[in-house]
Order: C-alpha cells, then sequence, then structure tokens
C-alpha cells in the first residue's frame, strides 16, 4: 500500500516535471513563432527517422558519454570539474600533432596512440586543478574556468600559427587533415558513426568496475563523501582527489582526440562545441552513476541534434533547443529535491489522502 | 494564535507521528502541570525529540491535539509555540559565535527591530530583568566563543525567557556539562520551576532523580511508564527505560603487568588556534589496561588523540608506540602499526555517513588481503564480515546497505567500536565512547572495551564522564590546561577528589 503509494508520487511527479517543462519551451516557441507541435516532432521523432539520423545522435553522445564518466570520477571524488572543455582543447591539440605528423605509423598503432595522447594531454591539465584544490586549497570552480581560458586561448593559437594548414589559402585557422592513418573508421556505409563508440563502451564499463568493484574506487568514494572521516579512515585524501581529476581529464582528453578522428578529421576553431560543460550536465543528470549517465548522454544527444534539423526544417532558432536544455535542467534539479524529501510526499499525502489513511491505521492496527 | 498569561498546564492527548518506515510517536499523552518538572526520559530513538519538536511546531502530528490550559492549540511553526509561550533550548546550542550575548538575544527579539534599527538598549533592559528574576548570570558583552559551554547554556536559558517562555523544554542539557556545571544548572532549575513548568529529556538518571517531579519513560514511541520520582530509585528507572536490569560494568580486575604500550614524553602540539593545546604532556599505558583521561573537555584531548594517530601534527616531544616512534607519520602509517582509534565525532570523523555499513567497516582495511585482492574488492568477503558483525555487535539497522549516517548515534558507535575490534588492533584511543548514547548502547560499549583489555590490549578512554572513567579504568589521569595534572591509581579517585584536579587544583595545594 504504501509503496505504491510511493511509486505513484514518484512517477508523477517526474511526468507532472516533463510537462511543465514542454508547457514553458511551448510558451518560448510561440513567442518566437514557430509552430509547437511540429517543433517538438522534430525533437523526438528525427533521431529515429533512420539509421543514419540515429547515427547522428551516437556521434554526438559519444563525447559527452566519455566526459561525462570522468566527470563522474571527480565528482565521487569530491571535485566537481568544469574545466573539461579546456582540458578536450588539450586533448585535441596533442591528438593532432601526432595524427597530422605520424601518419606513416600503421593504423593499429597510431590510432591508439593519438587517443592516447590526448588522454595524457587532458590527464596533465587536469592534474594541475586536482593538485591545487589538493595542496593550496583553491577552489576548482575558480581553477578549471580560468584554465578553460587559457586553453581555448592557446588552441587558439595553436591553430593560427604551429599546426595551422600551409596549404589552406583562405585564411580560416585550422590544422591539416589527420592523416588517413589516425582517422576512427566509420561503421556503416553512409552513416557518420565510427569506431570512438568502442572506446566509449569500453570506458563505461571500465569506469564502473574503477567506481565500484576497486579499492582505488572505493578510496575515491569514501574521501569524495567525507573527506574528513576518509582522513580519519587513513585515506590519504590528496592523493585520491588528484588521480580522480587525472582521470577525469584524461577523459576529456581522450573525448577531444576522438572528436578530433572520427568527426571533425581536423582542429578547428570552436570544435569542443561546449560538449565539456554540458558533459558536467549529463553526468549529474545521470545520477553520477556509468551505467545511468548512458541513457543521460543519449538524451542529450538527441537535443544537441535536434539543434540541426531545427535550423533546416522549421523556422525556429536553434538556440531555442539550448534553452530548452537550460530548463530542464533546472527542472530536473527541483525534480530531484522534491523526489528525496520524504516531509514534503507526505505533506502531500496528509492534504489529498488524510481521509483514507486513517481507515488504513485503523486496519492495520 | 491565542496569547497565555501563564501556563498552568501543558497537556499532549493521543499524538501519533508517523515517519516513511518508522513510528516516532505512538498515542502519546502527557501533562504538565504549573511549576511542575516533568523528565523524559528514554533511549536514542525512542521519539523524545520528535515529541518535543511537535510541541515546538516543528513538525505536526499525524493524529492527536495538544492542550493549554485546556484549550486546543494549533502549533503549525516555531513561532506558533514561541507566541504561546513554549521556548525550548536544543542539545546543540543555536548561538552565533562571533557576536556578542546582547547581538545573539536580539536576533531573536523581533520587537526589538525598529524599521532597520535595533533597539538594543530596550533588549539589555530585558536581559538585566531576566538575569535577576531568575538569578543567570551573563554578560551582555561577552563573545559567544569566549564563552564556556556551561555559560553558554546560560544564554541559551535568557534568551529563551527573553522571547517570553513561560515554559520550557530542555533536550539533554547536561550532555556537555562538566559535573560542577550540572551541579549549578540542576540548583537554578529548581529555583526557576518555582515561576514556570519545565519538560527535561536526559539519558542520566541522577539527574533525572534530583531534579524531576514526574518521569514518563517512552520506549518505541510509546509512553511504557509515569510516575512520580519520588518513589522510585534510578535503578529501578533504568530498568523501566531499557525493558531489563542494567548492569554497570566495573573493572575489577588486577592491575596490569604488561609491557608499556603507548609511550607519550614531553608533547606539545598546537590547537587550531595555534596556542600550545598540550605542552609537555607525559602518559603511560601499559598493555593490557585502561587508563583513563579525565578531564573538562577543551583542554587538550582532542590534540591529543589527533596527535596520537597522526591526525595532527606535533611540535616537539616523542609519542612511541610499542617500541616505535609515530609523532608526525601519516593516520595511515598509524593505522598500519595498528593502532585503533573511536574518535570524538562519530558522525563525521568515525563513519562516511552517506556510504553503507559494509562500506564503513572496511574504511581501514580496504587493501588488506581479507577484503580484496589485487585492489579487486570481494564483495561477498565483505558482506558476510558485516553480516557476521551485525549479528556479533548487535548493531540495529535494515540491512548492510543501509547508510551508516542514517543509523542512530549508539548503533553508528557500534559499527565504529565493530571495525575497530574486528581489526584486532594492538592499542585502542577511545574519545567521549558513550557520549549522548543511551543505557543499553552504553552499557554494551563498556563490556567490549573490558574484553577488549582482557585481550592485552591497551586503552587510552579519554573521557568526561567520571562515572565512566572510574568504572572502566584501571589508573586515572587528569588532563587541565595541556598538562598532567596527576595520575592516581584505581582505588585513590573519587568524584570530588578528581573534579577538584579537573578545574585545575593540584593535589597538593
Amino acid at each position: 500500500m504504501m509503496n505504491n503509494y510511493k511509486i505513484a508520487y514518484k512517477v508523477s511527479v517526474v511526468v507532472i516535471a516533463v510537462l511543465a517543462a514542454l508547457l514553458v519551451g511551448a510558451i518560448i516557441i510561440i513567442a518566437v513563432g514557430g509552430d509547437v507541435f511540429n517543433t517538438y516532432w522534430i525533437i523526438i521523432s528525427m533521431p529515429f527517422m533512420s539509421m543514419r539520423t540515429f547515427s547522428e545522435v551516437l556521434i554526438r553522445m559519444i563525447p559527452l558519454l566519455i566526459i561525462a564518466l570522468g566527470i563522474a570520477v571527480s565528482s565521487r571524488s569530491g571535485i566537481i570539474n568544469i574545466g573539461a572543455e579546456g582540458q578536450m582543447y588539450m586533448g585535441i591539440i596533442a591528438a593532432t600533432v601526432l595524427a597530422t605528423n605520424c601518419g606513416s605509423l600503421p593504423k593499429i598503432i597510431l590510432v591508439p596512440l593519438c587517443i592516447i595522447a590526448g588522454g595524457v594531454a587532458g590527464g596533465l591539465y587536469g592534474f594541475i586543478p586536482g593538485w591545487l584544490k589538493a595542496k593550496l586549497e583553491v577552489s576548482e570552480l575558480l581553477s578549471t574556468v580560468m584554465l578553460n581560458y587559457v586553453a581555448t586561448q592557446f588552441f587558439n593559437f595553436c591553430i593560427r600559427v604551429p599546426l595551422l594548414d600551409p596549404t589552406e589559402k583562405s585564411g580560416t585557422p585550422m590544422s591539416r587533415r589527420v592523416a588517413e592513418n589516425a582517422t576512427l573508421t566509420r561503421l556503416f556505409p553512409g552513416m557518420s558513426l565510427h569506431q570512438g563508440i568502442f572506446l566509449a563502451v569500453i570506458l563505461v564499463v571500465v569506469i564502473y568496475i574503477l567506481l565500484f568493484k576497486t579499492t582505488w574506487g572505493y578510496k575515491m568514494r569514501a574521501a569524495g563523501a567525507s573527506s574528513r572521516a576518509a582522513r580519519y579512515g587513513g585515506i590519504n585524501v590528496s592523493r585520491y582527489l588528484i588521480i580522480s581529476m587525472v582521470i577525469s581529464g584524461a577523459c576529456a582528453g581522450m573525448a577531444g582526440a576522438v572528436e578530433l578522428m572520427g568527426v571533425q578529421g581536423r582542429a578547428v576553431a570552436g570544435m569542443t562545441g561546449g560538449y565539456g560543460f554540458s558533459g558536467v550536465v549529463v553526468a549529474l543528470f545521470g545520477a553520477l552513476h556509468p551505467l545511468w549517465i548512458v541513457p543521460a548522454s543519449f538524451f542529450f544527444g538527441i537535443l544537441l541534434y535536434s539543434q540541426v534539423n531545427l535550423q533546416i526544417l522549421t523556422s525556429v532558432p536553434p538556440n531555442l533547443v539550448k534553452a530548452l536544455q537550460g530548463l530542464i535542467i533546472l527542472i530536473i534539479v527541483a525534480v530531484q529535491m522534491v523526489i528525496s524529501n520524504p516531509y514534503s510526499m507526505e505533506r502531500f499525502r496528509k492534504r489529498f489522502f488524510a481521509g483514507r489513511k486513517k481507515q488504513n491505521i485503523r486496519k492495520e492496527a | 494564535m491565542a496569547r497565555f498569561e501563564k501556563i498552568t498546564e501543558l497537556s499532549v492527548e493521543h499524538i501519533t507521528k508517523r515517519f516513511p518506515g518508522v513510528l516516532a510517536s505512538d498515542d502519546i499523552s502527557l501533562t504538565v502541570g504549573e511549576h511542575q518538572i516533568l523528565a523524559l526520559v528514554g533511549e536514542n530513538g525512542a521519539g523524545k525529540t520528535t515529541l518535543m519538536n511537535m510541541i515546538m511546531g516543528l513538525y505536526q502530528p499525524d493524529e492527536g491535539k495538544i492542550f493549554i490550559n485546556g484549550q486546543e492549540v494549533q502549533l503549525r511553526t516555531p513561532n506558533d509555540a514561541f507566541d504561546c509561550g513554549i521556548g525550548m533550548v536544543h542539545q546543540h546550542y543555536m548561538l552565533v559565535p562571533n557576536m556578542t550575548v546582547l547581538e545573539n538575544i536580539a536576533l531573536g527579539m523581533k520587537n526589538s527591530w525598529k524599521g532597520i534599527r535595533v533597539d538594543l538598549q530596550m533588549v539589555r533592559d530585558r536581559i538585566m530583568e531576566i538575569s535577576e528574576k531568575y538569578g543567570l548570570k551573563v554578560d551582555p558583552d561577552a563573545y559567544i566563543w569566549q564563552l564556556a559551554v556551561g555559560e553558554q547554556q546560560r544564554v541559551e536559558l535568557v534568551k529563551t525567557l527573553c522571547l517570553g517562555a513561560k515554559f520550557l523544554i530542555l533536550d539533554e542539557p547536561t550532555s556537555a556539562l562538566t559535573p560542577q556545571e550540572t551541579d549549578d544548572l540542576i540548583v537554578l532549575l529548581k529555583k526557576m520551576s518555582k515561576e514556570l513548568s519545565i519538560i527535561f529529556i536526559s539519558h542520566k538518571l541522577n539527574e533525572v532523580k534530583a531534579l524531576s517531579d514526574k518521569v514518563s519513560i517512552l520506549r518505541h514511541g510509546k509512553v511504557v511508564f509515569e510516575g512520580s520520582t519520588a518513589d522510585y530509585t534510578p535503578k529501578q528507572i533504568a530498568a523501566l527505560m531499557t525493558g531489563h536490569e542494567v548492569e554497570v560494568n566495573e573493572n575489577t580486575d588486577e592491575p596490569s603487568k604488561g609491557e608499556p604500550a603507548l609511550v607519550i614524553k614531553d608533547l606539545c602540539v598546537r590547537s587550531d588556534r595555534d596556542f600550545l593545546a598540550l605542552d609537555h604532556f607525559n602518559l603511560t599505558v601499559k598493555a593490557g589496561e585502561i587508563v583513563g583521561l579525565a578531564g573538562v573537555s577543551g583542554n587538550g584531548q582532542r590534540e591529543l588523540a589527533e596527535a596520537i594517530n597522526g591526525i595532527r601534527k606535533t611540535e616537539s616531544g616523542t609519542i612511541e608506540f610499542l617500541g616505535k616512534q609515530i609523532q608526525n607519520l601519516t593516520p595511515g602509517q598509524v593505522i598500519e602499526a595498528g593502532m585503533g582509534y573511536i574518535p570524538e565525532e562519530r558522525n563525521t570523523e568515525g563513519i562516511v555517513p552517506s556510504m553503507s555499513i559494509k562500506e564503513n567497516i572496511i574504511l581501514k582495511d580496504s587493501e588488506s588481503e581479507t577484503f580484496s585482492s589485487h585492489h579487486i574488492l570481494k564483495n561477498k568477503v565483505i558482506e558476510s564480515t558485516s553480516d557476521k558483525l551485525r549479528e556479533e555487535f548487535d548493531i540495529r539497522c535494515p540491512g548492510i546497505h543501509t547508510a551508516a549516517g542514517s543509523l542512530s548515534g549508539g548503533n553508528i558507535q557500534k559499527v565504529i567500536l565493530a571495525r575497530e575490534i574486528a581489526r584486532h588492533p594492538r592499542f585502542l584511543v577511545c574519545v567521549y565512547p558513550i557520549r549522548g548514547l543511551d543505557m543499553g548502547a552504553a552499557e554494551f560499549i563498556h563490556k567490549e572495551l573490558l574484553k577488549l583489555r582482557r585481550s592485552g590490549v591497551g586503552i587510552l578512554l579519554i573521557s568526561e564522564e567520571l562515572e565512566e572513567i572510574m568504572n572502566l579504568s584501571d589508573r586515572i589521569a587528569v588532563i587541565f590546561k595541556g598538562q598532567t595534572q596527576a595520575v592516581l591509581e584505581k582505588g585513590q579517585a573519587t568524584t570530588d577528589r578528581l573534579g577538584i584536579l579537573m578545574a585545575g587544583v593540584k593535589d597538593d595545594e
């Protein structure tokens, strides 16, 4: 009885939240002069129209997923990494250097090498805020955001000067194309889905095992949940804080390498596309759990892909999707607060089911 | 909301309150008359605080009614309760440390707020008036952080009375006080009961006996006993409270002839506020003995326990553990050397509250061969060990997957104790092990400590409870301002003598 009520309560809260998000979104769509149903229909249906559109969603999901996995590791260890954007750029730079210069290496070596290079560069870049926090108690919110600026500008410099494609005459800042042996092969003809998806799947499993099955992950989670108790328990909290940031940065760096080698084919301005920030949202949306992050990143992949479709098929500006994203995030946070608060559930029940409940108590007695 | 000139009677009738999965109050009825002191006793989790929170308007009862002077009142918020003249002093004081007494009291007195200005003179007059009337001495201009715990409590009392309380609820008022402060408080409350009525919550039956007119015992959310205090001995009340005869654990064994296990020489340690919290402190504890360290809290006990366990750096001096110097090692290295530790703050230092019981059991040993191989956790072993410990240590919980932080204080302490004892320590530092625990849990913990002692483990027992120290210790050391004031053999110690030593007076003065 009690349990049925609980489930019904939670489900209805989620349903109401989704409806609320759609409703507010509808108001915005009307305000910009769009067609509400058509817009929503495009967002929801387009990804499932064909294998081609589905694979478009997947290639957006891959970097999001990889980044969010890393962010889950650091968040569970007590440090919020909002520097994935910068770490991704660093990963791209390192991977670009290798991928454009070592084309003579066989593919089986070059591809992993480039991804590892991206991971190492991102990891090192994640090490900095981790070390600053562990040793000097510098807030990671400050250090990671600042390092994002540094990395973005360094990347912009690289694609304009040292990595600039000499054959490019139009003056667009971009690197040379990555060598053929450094590209991630597309899995099906005519579709953009590439081998990067394997890396994503492997990482889901690896991060899951790391967090929940190994002593390292256990200690990271203990340090993140209560650094004081972990210290009293003999855990070297600073060490695991730094390690978690290195892992987090490495994930972002690898995501950058994958984006370079699987989608863009060369380093171009703005190629992180905000994945670093969306990754934070995906990680939180996925409850910082590797397995939940998979559907979460798929959902955000759909939203990102719909930006493209809305531009082509409707008069609704694609930025609307960003606004919708923001709304959804706010509503999720609110829903989590409501669901995790047993008192609001009690209060709700008392107000609407007070009569029925009394009878139940008598029955139990 | 009705206002009352005075409260001649407060009663609750048939109060029931359910929380998800718990029946916190089960058809409770109580009455407190004018000038009466009602002691509300019961083990942790019996529902005392929930009941008081309903009278304070923090929770609403699911069923039942509250009456003041025979008139039903609806207490929906704490403000409603204040308006009716009910005031509560919580176990954890609600004071802003870096504000003065005057400013703290002005915070709650809304009628002193004149637009953007606060009428401090009015607040001051009110404090003086209350202070005179009840004999509560406070200095309005002192900062809270400058005050001792007993003085802070007086400030809380004055604050509550300034807000117009005619009925006082005190939640474990003596839990943080020294024996002397406790005696003072009891005298004070007796005097105050001539003006108002009081409900006080307590575990300590001597105080219940000394202070209250009536006693009500709660168990599992039900009133299991009501009576006039004068008719019962503390022992009878204890039996009613726990549901069985309470045995006092006493250390009656021969003194240990073991080798010195922990030797502290001339130890100097700085506190967080940078003064010398330990100032050339000396102490030796042998294997197989319990040394009780008595002292008013804040005299260096925390720093001592932390220095031994590698949490705090030492300034000078040595800590020798089984022949090896351990000062300034990391906590991990000290644990590795075989040190066990029951820290002061069980919720934040002893366990990771959001993690499950089984994860807390392996906190110090995740890398041990028992619980992992090649860094992969052996979940089955962890679960079976946790289940076994749960049974052995009578940890009352829905299961080993429950978050440790959701347990009651006594059960959290049992989780910590289980972990520390199961890892077979060679020594145990035990800080305020039964603070805030009910008698059943305290009894259990004391029994385990004595068992551990008999197995040859040395124990440093840091406590403020003289009864606990005198019952368990082979020798008793007294700490005052970071120095060893005296070390007494078991037979030499009396409550009075220890009380005097704790206050800083040396034996020969």
